[in-house]
């Protein structure tokens, strides 16, 4: 069928929870409403309100609840309203969920699921337009997936509820409705830790993930030079062999990222591409990204967010090196 | 007391104004004719300028936007008991609050067409800037009072918050540092009966949020939030208890949110025509009205009503004249002093 991210989602969800009855959906405004995205619409009526669960409004309560039902067999799939919100929810996930099986020595697991609207380019309200990834990314034990269109997002969220670990999955608003495409209705699986090579080339290698790679798609579709886009889809933990060996064939580097530049899961990428492949570069690895200020409000918006021209001239700068 | 007379462990609700508007005059607060009208004045101006807001959204000149019909008397009532230097901490739906303490409505209009400039209030307004993250102004409140408190200060801090917001970590750890720290604090939970499409009644088990002050170590009151004059009543013992160095109270308001969460959302989803309706019966508007006409301080509303629109639309036409922020003025304010690789970043060096 055509389906909109939001409908990929929401299909995902809903097999999970027919295949699986230990699998719950839980947040503010998960259930009558159907989300504010409308991403979990019609699982109330299908599920129960047992299963699909309105909470009241406390991240950190809906966390650390989603937490324990995971300890006790059941596979929560939290959500958050949106990514501004989850700070709240750091306490449980860094000191319980990312190391509870660690400490219990794999007695205790937190198969979990932590859902969340991410990412700027849509005009919303303050606190609407973070892109943090890097603050969950530099957490041992969490893993942190963001996919970037329809089909991506249904085989990548089937493949988060049903992995041992918790995941922080990333939904961009900005692809929410964007774009539709064929997804399969039945079950689709994407394996997590693995990235996606979106287009061959040899002159460049893009890496970007979530809403950067149609910006990316857009930005290369008329360039003389050969361009590989990779997207990233599993940020943590990255899948780096793809991104090196790709780099050593076309010997240069453009990360892009929606998410400000310093300390942002660009460094790392960069890092790893030195350590893999320090001897095929013919360019410094070049970064496309937010600049290092707080996202301005809905005016001010185009003053920060990545836009075509931007990865245009970075490819540029890595290919007259 | 109001806070003895009217026990929330009881149900029991403060409303000093029925639906037709008849006052109970045992416990009218109060209040010059002047003040009266200055009241309803700001309450239609609140209603106009909120419809104003929403058209402005529809229109795409305005980004999305909480609307307060409904709720004018909840948020005005507890604006009138503050004196100048009072601090007034907001969440995002008290415009009518915000227009009595001196912000001007083409601040309040910028900050939702998305421009930093509409959380610059005039200097000396004692106004916090709107809080989206729910709940998480409520430290806040406290932290300035216990700062007016150590200064030896008089001033009190009102801090606005929905029901919603009750189920935050924030509020229990706000009232309660209050309760500990005896601060010269108002609390007022606008309990508009929904956080989104969640009910009050799932919200808490608790069957009233008034009572929730009762485990903080203070008083608290459920008023009839639509009643203008219980809102102002409960208020301004409330701040004077708080002035007076007897700690804080927290104030129920119960009310109704008439319209939309935000322009986002669609209330049809989760509530009845029906049930709005009988709430549209319960207008704060329309009973201040016909108390103001019975008592022949108000004739006739059709001439405040032209005032009121030009005013409105004097202010959107201010507002949408400010120029969106510059480049260099999104990166000014990150530090006070702008460190190097930022000011590359500025000039489009991409470093
Ligand atoms: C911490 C946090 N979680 C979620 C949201 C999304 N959100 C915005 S308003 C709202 C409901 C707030 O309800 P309430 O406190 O009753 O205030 P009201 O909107 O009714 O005025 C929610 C869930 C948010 N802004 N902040
Ligand atoms: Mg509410």
């Amino acid at each position: 069928m055509m389906m909109n991210m939001v409908q990929a989602i929401n299909s995902a969800l809903a097999m999970e929870m027919e295949r699986d009855p230990s699998v719950v959906v839980l947040g503010e405004d998960v259930g009558v409403d159907g989300g504010v995205f409308r991403v979990t619409e019609g699982l109330v009526d299908k599920y129960g309100e047992a299963r699909v669960i309105d909470t009241p409004l406390a991240e950190s309560g809906i966390t650390g609840m989603a937490i324990g039902m995971a300890f006790n067999g059941l596979r929560p799939v939290a959500e958050i309203q949106f990514m501004g919100f989850s700070y709240l929810t750091l306490n449980q996930m860094i000191n319980h969920a990312a190391r509870m099986r660690n400490r219990t020595r794999g007695r205790i697991t937190v198969p979990m699921v932590l859902r969340m609207p991410y990412g700027a380019g849509v005009k919303a309200l303050e606190h609407h337009s973070e892109s943090t990834e890097a603050l969950y990314a530099q957490i041992p034990g969490l893993k942190v997936i963001v996919p970037s269109t329809p089909l991506e997002a249904k085989g990548l969220l089937t493949s988060a509820i049903r992995d041992p670990d918790p995941v922080i999955f990333l939904e961009p608003t900005r692809s929410y409705r964007m774009l539709k495409e064929e997804v399969p209705d039945g079950e689709y699986l994407v394996p997590l830790g693995k990235a996606r090579t979106v287009q061959e080339g040899d002159d460049v290698t893009v890496v970007g993930w979530g809403a950067m790679i149609p910006l990316i798609q857009r930005a290369v579709a008329n360039l003389q030079a050969s361009v590989e886009i990779i997207d990233l889809r599993t940020i943590s933990p990255m899948d780096s062999e793809t991104v090196v060996e790709s780099v050593k064939r076309t010997g240069r580097a453009v990360v892009v990222h929606e998410a400000p530049r310093s300390f942002g899961p660009g460094a790392e990428i960069a890092s790893r591409i030195y350590e893999g492949a320090i001897l095929k570069l013919e360019a410094p690895v070049e970064r496309v990204t937010a600049p290092d200020i707080t996202v301005p409000l809905s005016k001010g918006e185009d003053h920060y967010y990545v836009n075509e021209q931007m990865i245009r001239d970075g490819i540029e700068r890595t290919l007259r090196f | 007391m109001l806070t003895d007379e009217f026990d929330p462990m009881k149900g029991e609700m403060l409303r000093v104004m029925d639906e037709e508007g008849n006052v109970d005059p045992s416990l009218m607060p109060k209040l010059s004719d002047d003040v009266l009208l200055k009241a309803y004045r700001n309450m239609l101006l609140t209603r106009m300028a909120d419809d104003k807001a929403v058209k402005l959204q529809r229109q795409g000149r305005l980004g999305a936007y909480p609307p307060s019909k409904g709720q004018e008397a909840s948020q005005l009532g507890p604006a009138m008991a503050l004196k100048e230097g009072d601090w007034l901490v907001w969440a995002f739906r008290e415009m009518g609050a915000l227009l009595w303490k001196g912000a001007p409505l083409q601040t309040l209009y910028l900050y939702w067409m998305g421009n930093e400039l509409g959380n610059v209030y005039p200097d000396g307004a004692r106004i916090t800037p709107a809080v989206v993250p729910v709940g998480s102004q409520i430290p806040h409140a406290v932290g300035i009072a216990y700062a007016s408190k150590l200064r030896g200060e008089k001033d009190v801090t009102l801090a606005y918050f929905g029901d919603g917001a009750t189920s935050e970590g924030e509020f229990h750890e706000g009232l309660n540092f209050a309760g500990v720290f005896h601060t010269p604090n108002v609390f007022v939970c606008q309990n508009n009966q929904f956080a989104i499409s969640t009910r009050r009644e799932k919200q808490s088990a608790s069957a009233s949020l008034a009572q929730k002050a009762i485990a903080y170590g203070f008083p608290g009151i459920l008023v009839d939030g639509n009643d203008v004059l219980a809102m102002y009543a409960a208020a301004k013992e409330a701040v004077d208890r708080a002035r007076k160095g007897k700690g804080p109270t927290l104030i129920e308001s119960f009310t109704y949110r008439m319209s939309d969460h935000t322009t986002s959302d669609d209330w049809r989803k989760y509530r009845s025509k029906e049930e709005v309706a009988e709430w549209e019966r319960k207008d704060p508007l329309k009973r201040f009205k016909a108390y103001l006409i019975a008592q022949s301080i108000l004739e006739d509303d059709e001439l405040l009503v032209k005032e009121m629109t030009e005013i409105v639309e004097k202010a959107a036409a201010e507002a949408e004249a400010v120029p969106a922020p510059s480049r260099s003025d999104v990166f000014a304010h990150t530090y006070a002093e702008m460190p190097p690789y930022l000011k590359g970043q500025l000039g489009g060096g991409g470093k």
